[in-house]
Parts: structure tokens; C-alpha cells; sequence
């Protein structure tokens, strides 16, 4: 089995606050059948033998599904293979003597909180503005009362997919989170439960992304490129059109003078 | 120790109605006047904050991971049962609390099993009103898929991410309420104590992983859902995080841990490839719909290229065991013969520890195309991690530590023996006995946090007083608090020579080889020297870097790692005082003539639960009676 001695050009951050700079470290016998996140366990261990402070990252269920790992490897987030989270990205695609630059997510509405860690709550306050139905526990009808047609259930489980793990926002010049509020909102708005809240949701959350930062779209789409879960532009389309309805339906409200959306 | 079951006397299936109408209820005006903790945020946390908030309670949730929608409940993969008899093809809420007793090899309490299957059709529909994109026919109807241990269609699913997709529609409902304030969701905090006042459970310890601040929260009631303790064993199919932590806290504060050798361990996960290694992937169960397993008849040819292996040399053990079942055997089954099959000198791969599992004659009969649309994502995933094509040479698997099923001790109201602790999810010992079958841990975490704990909790707070909390002056907080900042300063003093890892992982082996798929007297004995001496060195040996007050990954798992040194001991007495073989406890002193396990109805037909008597004290094995009336005590066969 093959093992590789790797160059790691690491971002090292005491915290928020600290400024912070890329490290350089030498990884010895890495097995070319280790994660990358195995890889940095293993610089970990040696910088521990040396009595000197661990790189801290994110990552927990290390199969590619809760979203935790970040990681901007050489310049891509996730490392840059398609549909590969950094927790399922191999050392095999490295060579004997490669060097690596690994590096935090890098957006305004991501501040690092050490290292390589960063706080993605801005995504957590997106969610609550608007990503739900409004129904209590106990109040729903029969699973199979309202059908769905099949591939409107495939195009909402498409969108579902994103794992929210920021590699969007990280690729996007402009640190944008249009990809990801469109997933959500593609994911409920295919799906008869989520049309009562419609356009209100669109709005919630489309001024939540504003207000916590993030950039706007301009089209480059580095963010279809970087997703792990492969989650298309095109759902990007359906949120324009919802945030224009949902302008329009307020015009006419206001008009009216009832207020509601 | 009081193990009052609490479970409603009459007919087995008006139990639960018959406890809903004779529990006590909360004034709608009041219940903003309770504040209930929930530790932990998947399945079982996340839907019993989302619910208890919208009921009016006033709820602080918590949890490790950066945010709620990570927990690990988000990593299942097949699906989530439910009796709702969609395909007409003889389900019903019966058959399914029958084949759960008879899966659990009876060693779970009928009556809170039976309630399960009740409330699963319920699950469903709530799932689906959340936005859950579950399978659909054409027609527009929910699809099902049939699952181990069960002759019915009754699993629900979304592709191979069932559990991500409920767990977003159990983030949305906690989202909503967030907004709403009534949620305080504390995410990157871990629960470090358990504080009682009087005998009842009044609040947590806990540490802000990003400040390192030690502080007390007070509460009214105590809900737990930290999950499963599989990390005990260092490499399981478990998320990094996974830990004993908080159940094995509140176990040294009286509460009592129910049959905590009762581990599962998953037949079909890709083998263990090097030291390196930190944890192990699971190959979704439905592969061997169409896989076959095998290994070479002879030990010499355990280093060749498979395909020059010819039929008449390759031994298809499982079929040969067991004609009738064949590759789809139950979990426990297929783990021990994989092993057995190993431990023979003709295991695969790396160290000889894994078998194949051959696509071969399926792609022969039906085409690649069928397989790639039945199996595409599975076999891209096992490709991504092996490097090996598994539609040109066959798949290596082998079994890893995939779930618990002992847990705190909980009544059918699911509090545990300590008043206003109450547990759910994996992190309780109630529905699955000695063996889980597969779709069946989304199911009990739901049911738990939608529809159970709405209701008991209710019960037990209508008998205090609202209002007026703890202070967290009181000196039980104080008290608690000091204890944990003493026990992270003295692992931060040790400054010896070793990381906290290489401790987990020399733990890891001793739990695998000693009380893994097949545990002896003896094996069990040695597991019970070596495991002090182990957390003796730990004591000394450990190094812990960086500071107690900041940010800090190495000290967040010492504090794991010293609990599941302690926590394994627990396990491996467990499964020494429990001589039988039953479900995923195998005893090999237990085994009928031809190798399947043997359970002793006479002697240990209960729940065993541990009592903490301090500190370097042997601790007390208390047991729990079970009783079938409705499901009469057989003989699993599968032959």
C-alpha cells in the first residue's frame, strides 16, 4: 500500500478576533487510502507527539451527510471532485510530494471561529425566518389523502438534498447563499404542503439571507460546481420568480389596504 | 431501586389510550410557566422540543453539533416503518408490534412496543405535513419497500437518506419555534452534568464549546436524547461526535443503565483498511438483495484475484447455512458467520477481515443497467472510499458497530428512576430488546418526541408547582459545577505524553476482540483487567493541549473518551453477568449445536439495570421482570 509524505500550507486562527496566517507542516506515511480528514488526524497526531496545539476542524458524521466538514482545498471548496464531500475525498488523488493549502470557508456571514472551524449559524437564522410549514404536531391528514405526483416528489428530494455545509457560499465570489435558499425553498414549493406560505416564505427568507450578509448572485455559478449534493442553478429560477410574485401580491394588497401577502 | 414499570393494566392494545386518558393534564395558560432542558437534537430532541414548544412549554435545547440539523440521526440511510398497510398485503399495527418482539429476540416490554406501532401510522402523516419528500408511485402515493425481520412492505423512504429528511422536518418544526422564541436552542454546547435537587432532576451543567464557559441551566423537567453509546468501540458506523457522555453522567447520578450489552453490530460495512482508519461506513442492508457472500473454500487462496477463483472453490456460506433465508438473514446472524468465516484463516483483504460480497451473477442475469438504477449510489460511494469498481470486482465487506439498544432505564412514561429525567430515542433501552430490526430506530425516535413525551411530560408536571425554578445559585448547580470544572482541569493537568485518541482507540480493540460478536467468560474477565488499567494510564499519560477556556476539540474528547472508560467496564459486566445469548448478545458458552444463539427464559428473562454505588464500588444489577402475554417466547430460527 502505498503512503505519502505531503507539504500542508494550513490556515492557522486563535480565534475570531486573531489574525491569522497559513502554517506550513510536513505529514509523513499517509496512507493513500485515508480521508482527507484521516490525513489531517494524522498531522494532528504528530503535532501532538511534538507538544504543539492540534489543527481544529469541523467534521463529524464523516460519511458525506451531515454537512459538518468544510474545507477549501487548493482553492475549491470540498477539494473540487464532483460530488465529494472533504470527509469523502481520498488521499489517493494526491501524489508522493504534493503540497496542499487547506484553508476555512472564506464569506463575510462565515466568521472563523478557529482555524479551519467557521460559524455557520447565518444559516440556522435563514431556516427560521421561513423554512417550514406552520402546522402543529397531531394536526395532519393522512399521509396518502393529497397525492404527489412522482416527479414532483423527485424534483422536491432533489432540492432536499443539500446538506447545508456552506461549500456554495465559500465558492461564490461574492459569498452568496442564493443556491442554498433556493434549495430549500425549491424543496418546499415543489410539495403541495409547502404552497399556503408560499410567497411569505420566499420573502422571510430571502431578507433573512440579506440581513446576515451575504452576498448577491452574479451569475457566476461556481456554487453548482462546488455542491457535494449536485443541486442545480435552475432551482435559483423558481425563487426569482416567487420574491417577484411576492412583491407584486404585496403592491396589490397594499391597495387594497388589508396588508396581507 | 424503584423499577415500577408504570405500564396501564388491560388489553394490550387500549394500554396507551387507556394511559393518555388517565394522565394529568396542564392548563394551556400555565405552560409557559414550565421550562423543559432538551439535551440533544435528532430525532427523538428536535421533534420533543419542536412539540413541547408549540404546546406552550418554555424549552432550551441543546446540543454539540455547530447546528441542530446535524445530529446524527441525519446519517440513516434505509427507511422508517410504519403499520399503515398502504401495499393491502396483511400489515397491520399487530403484526408489526409482533414482529418488533420477536426481532428484539423478547427482551423488550410488550406494552411500550405495542404503543410504538400504535403511534407509527401517526408518524407518517406528521412527517409528510413537514415537508418530508418520502418515495412516491406515479399515482402520487407513498411507495414502501420491505426491510429485514419483516414479510411486509411497510418502510417508508427517501433514496438512501431517510434519515436526513426527516431530520429536516424535524429542523424546520424546531426553526419555527425558534422564531417564534420559544425555543432557546444553545447549538455547540455540551451537556457535562446532571443536577437533582431533593431526588428530582433540575437542570444541567453544560460547557459552550466555543467560549469554554462552564454554566448551569435550570429547568423544570430534564429531557435526554444524546443517542447511542456505539463509540465506545472507537470505530463504529457512529458520527465522530457520538458519545456516553451525557446518559453515563446521569447513570453516576442514580439513574439507572438498562442492558448495556446489547450492542448491534452491522454485517455489511466497508472493512477496516489501516491504522489510520477513524471510522467505518455502512453498505445500506438491500444489497444483499442481490449480492451474493462469499469467501474461498481454501486458505490458500485468500490472496488471489477473486474472478480466478472458479465456482467449485468458492464457498457461499450464508446460502449454505441457511437455505431458506440465505444472504438475508437477519443482522446478527450474518455478522457472527462472516466472522466465524475470518477467525477460519479465509477472510478477504487487509488482514483477512472481510468477505465479498459478489454482484457477479446478478449483473450476468439482469444487466448492469438494473443494478446501477437499484445500487448506482451505494456502489459509487464504496468506489469513492475503496478505489475499487465493485460492478468488475466483488465488494469486501465486513460487520461494524452500527447501534445500541441498552440505554437509560425508562418507566412506559419514559421517565427514568430519577423524577423529571426523562430519556428518549436510542439514548433509552425501551423498544428494541436485544436486537433492533432494520427501519425501526427512526420510528421509536419519533414516536418518542411527536407523540409520547408531549403527553407524559404533561403528567409529571401538572404535580409541581409552576413558576418558580432552582436557582442556579442553589448548591447543587454550584456543587456540580466545580466538579466539572475540577475534572476538565485535572485532564488538562496531566500534560503527559499520549493524545486522547490513541487511549480511545486502545479501548476500541479491547471492546472489539473481547466483547464484540461473540463474547466469552474469560474474554469478558480480561476485558475487565485490562479496561482500569487503561483508564489508570489515561489518568496519567494523557496530554491535552490548548487552554480549558477557549475552543477546544482535544478537550472536548477527553471528557468523552474518560467517560467511555469507564462506561465500557459497565458493558463488558453486563455481558459477563448475562449468561445467555440473545439477539445481538452473543455468549459463545450459549450457542445450540449448530452454532445459533441460545436464550435462558428461565434465568434472564428481564432487563438488567445498573445501579451506580460510587467511584471504585462494584455497581448493583438490578432487574425489570418482562412478561409476554401476547407474543408467546419462541425460538428465532431462520434456517
Amino acid at each position: 500500500m502505498a503512503t505519502l509524505n505531503l507539504t500542508l500550507h494550513v490556515w492557522r486562527q486563535k480565534d475570531k478576533n486573531s489574525p491569522g496566517k497559513l502554517v506550513k507542516y510536513q505529514v509523513k506515511d499517509v496512507n493513500e487510502h485515508a480521508s482527507f480528514l484521516e490525513m489531517l488526524d494524522v498531522l494532528n497526531e504528530q503535532l501532538i507527539a511534538k507538544g504543539e496545539e492540534p489543527v481544529a476542524f469541523d467534521h463529524d458524521c464523516r460519511e458525506g451527510i451531515c454537512g459538518t466538514c468544510s474545507l477549501f482545498i487548493n482553492g475549491r471548496a470540498h477539494g473540487g471532485h464532483r460530488a465529494t464531500t472533504t470527509c469523502q475525498l481520498h488521499m489517493r488523488h494526491f501524489k508522493n510530494g504534493d503540497e496542499i493549502w487547506i484553508e476555512p470557508w472564506r464569506a463575510a456571514a462565515f466568521p472563523i471561529v478557529k482555524d479551519l472551524v467557521v460559524d455557520r449559524s447565518a444559516f440556522d437564522k435563514i431556516t427560521a425566518a421561513g423554512g417550514y410549514v406552520t402546522a402543529n404536531c397531531g394536526s395532519a391528514p393522512d399521509a396518502n389523502a393529497i397525492p404527489v405526483p412522482k416527479e414532483q416528489a423527485d424534483r422536491a428530494m432533489d432540492a432536499a438534498a443539500c446538506i447545508g455545509c456552506g461549500a456554495c457560499v465559500a465558492a461564490c465570489p461574492n459569498g452568496s447563499a442564493m443556491l442554498y435558499v433556493a434549495a430549500k425553498l425549491a424543496h418546499m414549493h415543489n410539495l403541495p404542503q409547502g404552497q399556503a406560505e408560499r410567497l411569505k416564505r420566499t420573502e422571510a427568507m430571502v431578507s433573512a439571507m440579506d440581513a446576515a450578509g451575504f452576498g448577491n448572485c452574479t451569475n457566476h455559478y461556481e456554487c453548482e460546481a462546488a455542491c457535494p449534493k449536485e443541486i442545480k442553478r435552475d432551482v435559483m429560477s423558481l425563487m426569482y420568480r416567487d420574491v417577484g410574485k411576492a412583491a407584486l401580491a404585496r403592491r396589490v394588497d397594499k391597495s387594497r389596504g388589508d396588508g396581507a401577502i | 431501586m424503584n423499577l415500577e414499570s408504570r405500564i396501564p393494566s388491560g388489553p394490550i392494545a387500549e394500554k396507551w389510550s387507556r394511559a393518555k386518558f388517565e394522565m394529568k393534564l396542564v392548563n394551556p395558560a400555565n405552560k409557559r410557566k414550565y421550562k423543559v432542558i432538551v439535551l440533544g437534537s435528532g430525532l427523538a430532541g428536535g421533534a420533543a422540543a419542536a412539540t413541547l414548544a408549540e404546546l406552550g412549554y418554555d424549552v432550551a435545547c441543546f446540543c454539540f453539533q455547530d447546528s441542530p440539523r446535524r445530529a446524527h440521526s441525519i446519517a440513516a440511510q434505509g427507511g422508517i416503518n410504519a403499520a399503515k398497510n398502504y401495499q393491502n398485503d396483511g400489515d397491520s399495527i399487530y403484526r408489526l408490534f409482533y414482529d418488533t418482539v420477536k426481532g428484539g429476540d423478547f427482551r423488550a416490554r410488550e406494552g411500550n412496543v405495542h404503543r410504538l406501532a400504535e403511534v407509527s401510522v401517526d408518524i407518517i402523516d406528521q412527517c409528510v405535513q413537514m415537508g418530508v419528500p418520502f418515495a412516491r408511485e406515479y399515482g402520487g402515493t407513498l411507495a414502501n419497500r420491505s426491510f429485514g425481520g419483516a414479510q411486509v412492505s411497510r418502510t417508508f423512504y427517501a433514496r438512501g437518506q431517510t434519515g436526513q429528511q426527516l431530520l429536516l422536518g424535524v429542523y424546520a418544526g424546531m426553526s419555527r419555534q425558534i422564531q417564534a422564541g420559544k425555543i432557546k436552542m444553545f447549538p455547540r454546547t455540551e451537556m457535562l452534568d446532571l443536577v437533582l435537587v431533593d431526588g428530582r432532576a433540575v437542570g444541567v451543567v453544560v460547557r459552550d464549546l466555543v467560549t469554554g464557559k462552564i454554566e448551569s441551566h435550570s429547568a423544570h423537567a430534564v429531557v435526554m436524547a444524546t443517542g447511542g453509546y456505539g463509540n465506545v468501540f472507537y470505530l463504529s458506523t457512529n458520527a465522530k461526535g457520538s458519545n456516553v457522555t451525557a446518559t453515563f453522567r446521569a447513570y453516576k447520578k442514580g439513574a439507572g443503565f438498562a442492558n448495556p450489552c446489547y450492542t448491534q453490530i452491522h454485517p455489511t460495512c466497508i472493512p477496516v483498511s489501516g491504522d489510520y482508519q477513524s471510522k467505518l461506513t455502512l453498505m445500506s442492508e438491500s444489497l444483499r438483495n442481490d449480492g451474493r457472500v462469499w469467501v474461498p473454500k481454501r486458505k490458500d487462496d485468500v490472496g488471489k484475484d477473486p474472478s480466478s477463483i472458479p465456482e467449485a472453490d468458492r464457498d457461499y456460506y450464508l446460502e449454505r447455512k441457511y437455505p431458506s433465508f440465505g444472504n438475508l438473514c437477519p443482522r446478527d446472524i450474518a455478522s457472527r458467520a462472516a466472522k466465524e468465516q475470518c477467525d477460519d484463516g479465509r477472510g478477504v483483504g487487509p488482514g483477512g477481515r472481510g468477505v465479498y460480497l459478489d454482484f457477479r451473477d446478478a449483473i450476468k442475469r439482469m444487466g448492469a443497467a438494473v443494478i446501477a438504477e437499484k445500487y448506482g449510489n451505494l456502489f459509487e460511494m464504496y468506489e469513492r472510499i475503496t478505489g475499487e469498481d465493485p460492478y468488475k470486482v466483488p465488494m469486501r465487506i465486513y460487520p461494524a458497530v452500527h447501534y445500541t439498544m441498552g440505554g437509560l432505564w425508562v418507566d412506559y412514561q419514559l421517565m427514568s428512576n430519577l423524577a423529571g429525567l426523562f430519556v428518549l430515542g436510542e439514548a433509552n433501552f425501551s423498544d428494541h430488546g436485544a436486537n433492533r430490526l432494520g427501519a425501526s430506530a427512526l420510528m421509536q425516535g419519533l414516536a418518542d418526541g411527536y407523540f409520547i413525551i408531549p403527553y407524559t411530560i404533561g403528567n409529571y408536571l401538572a404535580g409541581i408547582a409552576p413558576g418558580s425554578l432552582v436557582a442556579t445559585d442553589h448548591p447543587a448547580f454550584k456543587a456540580a459545577e466545580a466538579e466539572t470544572k475540577g475534572r476538565l482541569d485535572r485532564m488538562m493537568g496531566i500534560k503527559g505524553t499520549r493524545s486522547v485518541d490513541s487511549f480511545h482507540r486502545e479501548l476500541g480493540n479491547i471492546l472489539w476482540e473481547y466483547c464484540g460478536m461473540a463474547r466469552t467468560a474469560d474474554g469478558l474477565k480480561k476485558a475487565l483487567t485490562l479496561i482500569p488499567e487503561l483508564r489508570e494510564r489515561f489518568w496519567k499519560e494523557v496530554t491535552v493541549l490548548g487552554d480549558r477556556d477557549s475552543f477546544n476539540q482535544s478537550l472536548e474528547k477527553a471528557g468523552r473518551v474518560a467517560d467511555f472508560l469507564e462506561f465500557g467496564e459497565l458493558l463488558c459486566l453486563d455481558a459477563l453477568e448475562r449468561e445467555e445469548s440473545c439477539g445481538g448478545h452473543f455468549r459463545s458458552e450459549h450457542q445450540t449445536p449448530d452454532g445459533e444463539a441460545k436464550r435462558d427464559d428461565e434465568r434472564f428473562c428481564h432487563a438488567a439495570v445498573w445501579e451506580h454505588k460510587g467511584d471504585g464500588q462494584k455497581p448493583v444489577r438490578n432487574v425489570e421482570p418482562l412478561a409476554f402475554e401476547n407474543v408467546k417466547l419462541a425460538t428465532r430460527s431462520y434456517k
